[in-house]
């Protein structure tokens, strides 16, 4: 009786601890990470635990990054408010059980920075960029995808890749 | 047998490009800051339509696309509540505009429209854009979306295009559409004329 108790305890801290870690990065480290990138492509959507279109979409991404090797790097970046960034995203990723890297933006003062990650963005979310700092290639979405969708797009991203 | 073949490739080609959801990149520009404001004519949550020409005892207005579902609006309701308690009797009054496709978001349905501005007692009008025609003569982008207008002889003139303050929360650094209406009412161009922020897409019907 007390076995299986203990056994579900120890993974429920498992899961828990594996995802304990949601890093929260600055825009600098995020940006250095995809210009030190060299040929990977780097798939980045913006997306909160509040907004039903990423959460509907974020299996898609997830997907992608499960079926892709070593060439294109998905990174699932929240935008969720600091009050909601210790628990409700790692709760989130924990349930969802997203394998894809996940971290929180931690920058105030939105205006700021959001032409920083495209010109094109509005600061709606979803939105999407796609880059490979080695072709010098990027594209921006601020749409959602399906899985079909997402996946043709990156197909054709890397077709200018090579 | 190859034309047939080839038709239907080009059919469900077709479809396939139709059926994916709006980009920003497809929609229209909208107006920019000095453009004369689209008119338009809107129902309101007490049953009666709004027409922007007709509003001619105001200085100017702070349209506010926004919605009920989406929980950056949310978090701004209060404050819009509080610009409209500000700035009505000063000649600035707020004019919300839901413009989302309530078929997507049935919390956005103009019945729940009407329940919202009862229970948070909105002090302004609370429009349907059930079209979507009038956020897309703006360029509305996200929800909230704010265009501070200010009256000329015979129209509307586009002031400011943005957001209403630099935190949706925690510390507020600047208060950018007060600062663009205080700055009008002193008789002076609004400095800051364009902002940015996080928000919710609006959500286009898929025609």
């Amino acid at each position: 009786m007390n076995r299986p108790i203990r056994i579900v305890t120890v993974l429920c801290c498992l899961g828990v601890l594996s995802h304990a870690g949601v890093p929260q990065v600055g825009l600098d480290e995020l940006e250095r990470r995809w210009k030190n990138g060299g040929d990977t492509t780097f798939v980045v959507n913006f997306w909160a635990t509040w907004c039903k279109p990423c959460v509907a979409e974020l299996p898609a991404f997830d997907k992608l990054h499960r079926s892709t090797t070593g060439k294109v790097k998905v990174l699932l970046v929240s935008l969720d408010s600091p009050a909601d960034r210790t628990t409700t995203v790692q709760t989130f990723v924990t349930r969802r059980n997203l394998s894809a890297e996940v971290c929180l933006l931690n920058e105030p003062r939105p205006h700021t920075w959001i032409d920083r990650i495209d010109p094109d963005w509005s600061g709606a979310i979803p939105c999407t960029l796609i880059l490979n700092a080695k072709h010098n290639k990027r594209a921006f979405y601020e749409r959602d995808f399906t899985e079909a969708e997402l996946h043709r797009t990156v197909e054709e991203f890397l077709r200018t890749c090579k | 047998m190859n034309v047939f073949v080839r038709l239907l490739a080009a059919l469900v080609l077709t479809m396939v490009l139709s059926s994916l959801p709006s980009s920003a990149a497809d929609l229209p520009d909208g107006v920019k800051v000095g453009d004369v404001a689209p008119d338009f004519s809107l129902l309101n949550v007490d049953g009666k339509q709004l027409v922007l020409h007709e509003q001619t005892t105001v200085k100017g207005l702070i349209v506010v696309f926004t919605c009920n579902h989406c929980p950056y609006s949310v978090k701004y309701e209060d404050r819009i509540n509080a610009l409209d308690a500000k700035y009505r009797e000063m000649g600035y009054a707020v004019v919300a505009i839901n413009p989302n496709d309530t078929v997507a978001v049935p919390e956005d349905a103009y019945s729940k429209m009407i329940e919202r501005a009862r229970t948070k007692k909105f002090t302004f009008p609370y429009l349907i854009d059930a079209t979507q025609n009038v956020a897309k003569a703006y360029g509305a982008r996200r929800t909230p979306h704010v265009f501070v207008l200010s009256r000329q002889k015979n129209n509307f003139r586009v002031e400011y295009i943005g957001a209403i303050d630099d935190a949706a929360e925690g510390t507020i650094g600047e208060k950018f559409v007060e600062n663009a209406i205080d700055q009008l009412i002193a008789g002076k161009a609004p400095q800051t004329t364009f902002t940015k922020a996080v928000g919710c897409t609006i959500k286009w019907k898929k025609d």
